[in-house]
């Protein structure tokens, strides 16, 4: 799927980058401790975060995660936004929680990435 | 990449908000040079991590990353507290980051491992009280 269809299934509004919405996603990861995203991620397309602070953008960009999506209604500051844009990364939000987001995306197709 | 490239970088101490800009610099840096995407992704995550070590116990430090065509060697050093035991502090899921580093998404034990899983040699050296000099190389 597109990041445009996850953003679709969830429901989620565009924080940033609205222009980058076509790229392919195939895994996702969820998780508000970034030391475990950092340690058991592979090559997930998608981040599912609770957690709302730069160390996420940071995070994503290390491992080149194309998309953030804060769930639970979690408003990112615009500091955070602007590091996202300068690093071309596209954030969702969503007031999903983090289950059910998961739940919402597995069930459409996106899978949790080799293990 | 013909020659070699010495990049130098002053952590900050008690700044989390800016904690990662030398990685980030480094995986830019990496990537303009034609790297190869695996082995700009494994410098890039184990330096993150040390560099928020570094943030986290050391209260900042300096950072010195060689860039040749064989590797990448990075040399963390700190003048922190030291590490006490560095067998059980290389164990995942063994951390003694205070509360407040949890919150902020960090201090899950995982941090020494990680550096570990993505360099290809890590060398500690550590002195309590003195501080610690972390050396990894990622093969090029």
């Amino acid at each position: 799927m597109t990041v445009k269809d996850a953003c679709a299934v969830l429901g989620a509004r565009v924080l940033v980058g609205e222009e980058l919405l076509e790229q392919e996603v195939r895994s996702a990861c969820g998780s508000d401790m970034m030391s475990d995203v950092l340690a058991f991620s592979k090559d997930h397309s998608i981040l599912l975060t609770g957690l709302c602070n730069p160390q996420v953008i940071r995070t994503a960009e290390m491992l080149d995660i194309v998309c953030i999506i804060f769930v639970r209604g979690k408003k990112p500051d615009e500091t955070i936004l602007q590091m996202a844009r300068e690093r071309n990364l596209v954030v969702l939000a969503t007031g999903h929680r983090m289950f059910s987001a998961c739940g919402m995306l597995y069930q459409a197709g996106l899978n949790g990435g080799a293990i | 990449m013909e020659e070699q490239i010495l990049l130098s970088y002053v952590v900050p101490h008690d700044d989390f908000t800016r904690a990662g800009e030398a990685s980030s610099d480094v995986k830019a840096k990496l990537k303009m040079l034609g790297a190869d995407p695996a082995v700009v992704r494994k410098v890039a995550i184990a330096m993150y991590e040390g560099e928020i070590n570094m943030v986290i116990h050391a209260k900042g430090g300096k950072i010195e990353v060689e860039i040749s065509p064989e590797k990448v060697k990075m040399i963390l050093a700190d003048v922190g507290p030291g590490i006490p035991d560095i067998e059980l502090a290389m164990k995942a899921g063994y951390s003694t980051a205070p509360d407040e580093v949890r919150s902020l998404g960090f201090g899950a034990g995982m941090g020494l491992p990680n550096m570990k899983k993505y360099s290809d040699d890590m060398k500690i050296e550590t002195e309590l009280g003195v501080g610690t000099t972390i050396t990894m190389i990622v093969n090029m």
